[in-house]
């Protein structure tokens, strides 16, 4: 019971959100894997993922995931997602061409195929989660240091 | 007929969300609006826009009701009002004059030109390996676009970060 | 045709608020709403009669897609329009702290 501090929502809000915040995570990664096969991709599941944080948040205070993730951690992961994303543009210049896809397609219909699409989806995902998450985390951290003068 | 009747409510509850006194009434008002663009995208077989659409519109609310909540709207008194109500009439005017005779060149709804697309839908599968077709094009044929869209969201997140850092410790100490 | 010609209705309610509004939220909102209605027209421009979703099925040809363009460049302007609200709002926060209100007119005067 690391999370029983005096901030937050009531405790029906409290458990819920214990039990929901996991399915929407695992949901939102569900999103980013099968960008290519189903409707989704890096940017539904990024906001889903960011949604998931949002929640735990809302429900449980800000000291619950600050603690966790703080502001320059969110920044230097929203960078590597951008980075990763300009990496795997790169990679195409060893097959002649910016953004080419070298890797092989495999077998369409299954998890593992289509090159280098579901890397680009789990680096686009990361960038956008992490940044709408960061953009969320500004608005309350200024918030809270209003609150404290 | 069910797109238009769903138009039909998207624009009478934008007019409320643009008219009404109350901020938050207006906030929640708008987001009716995003909730409806989210079936309208549904009918029109979207179902990737329809999935970003109402989540983006789940965070665009939070954020929205974040910046009004606690605000007091001071009563606004309304100088020059002819003035007023008459120049945007006459630019909206102007706006749809134009609009209807640019979208008199457009193809009929429901019979799009796809002159480009023809080349994606027989290719498609078979060049990239994805069977979705909208990521195949946002992913590989034009992936150029999903860089340029990458970094216009760098940038934003950049700006707010900059724009809302808790500001002048240094200087308050300095002072006192 | 009736479809895009109130698609343009719902884009002139968006101008009309950004024109003649005063207040600042209510300016982002109707941001908002004319962005709403680009997306929906782009997407109108591609639907196609008895078309079907731009995904593959297994063991079977679709012929009738509707066109995955227009979705592909409304995905990507979604997302884009979501960090430009919150850059606006965040500004519009700003401001409220300095002036004490979101009247553009009062704005103004106090800059002198």
């Amino acid at each position: 019971m690391a999370f029983e501090q005096k901030s937050g929502m009531s405790l029906i809000v409290k458990t819920i959100t214990r039990l929901t915040v996991g399915l929407i995570l695992i949901f939102g990664i569900y999103i980013v894997l099968h960008g290519h096969l189903s409707p989704g991709g890096g940017f539904a599941g990024g906001v889903i993922i960011a949604l998931a944080f949002v929640h735990l948040m809302l429900a449980f205070g800000k000291d619950a995931v600050t603690t966790r993730i703080s502001k320059e951690m969110a920044s230097n992961l929203e960078s590597i997602g951008a980075l990763m994303f300009l990496v795997i543009a790169l990679i195409g210049y060893f097959g002649g061409s910016f953004f080419l896809n070298i890797l092989s397609k495999g077998t369409p219909f299954e998890l593992f195929s289509s090159g280098t699409i579901p890397l680009s989806n789990a680096a686009i995902s990361l960038k956008v989660g992490v940044g709408l998450f960061a953009i969320f985390l500004a608005l309350v951290i200024l918030e809270g240091s209003k609150r404290e003068k | 007929m069910e797109l238009h009747l769903l138009l039909l409510f998207m624009i009478i509850t934008a007019i409320i969300a643009i008219e009404v006194k109350d901020l938050l009434s207006s906030v929640v008002a708008v987001g009716a609006v995003g909730f409806a663009l989210c079936v309208a995208f549904l009918i029109l077989k979207a179902p990737d826009l329809a999935i970003t659409q109402l989540v983006v519109e789940i965070l665009c609310l939070i954020i929205l009701i974040r910046a009004t909540i606690k605000k007091d709207l001071p009563l606004v008194i309304e100088g020059r009002w002819v003035f007023n109500t008459v120049s945007t009439v006459v630019f909206v005017a102007v706006f749809l004059f134009f609009a209807y005779a640019a979208l008199r060149e457009l193809p009929q709804f429901g019979e799009p030109m796809m002159s480009v697309v023809k080349k994606y839908l027989e290719e498609g599968t078979s060049e990239t390996g994805a069977v979705n077709l909208v990521t195949a094009v946002i992913l590989d044929f034009r992936a150029y676009d999903t860089l340029g869209e990458a970094t216009v969201l760098f940038t934003a997140v950049i700006g707010i970060m900059a724009v809302l850092r808790p500001r002048g410790r240094k200087k308050v100490e300095e002072k006192e | 045709m009736t479809l895009y010609l109130l698609c343009l209705a719902l884009f002139s309610v968006g101008l009309y608020g950004v024109l003649r509004k005063r207040n600042l939220v209510k300016i982002i909102i109707g941001l908002g709403i004319i962005e709403y209605s680009m997306n929906l027209f782009f997407v109108l421009l591609g639907y196609r009669y008895h078309g079907r979703a731009p995904i593959d099925a297994q063991a079977q040809d679709i012929l009738n897609m509707v066109d995955p363009l227009p979705q592909a460049l409304v995905l990507t302007s979604i997302v884009i329009g979501l960090g430009v609200t919150a850059l606006v709002i965040s500004i519009a926060i700003r401001i409220y702290e300095k002036y004490g209100t979101f009247d553009i007119t009062k704005i103004k005067r106090l800059k002198g």
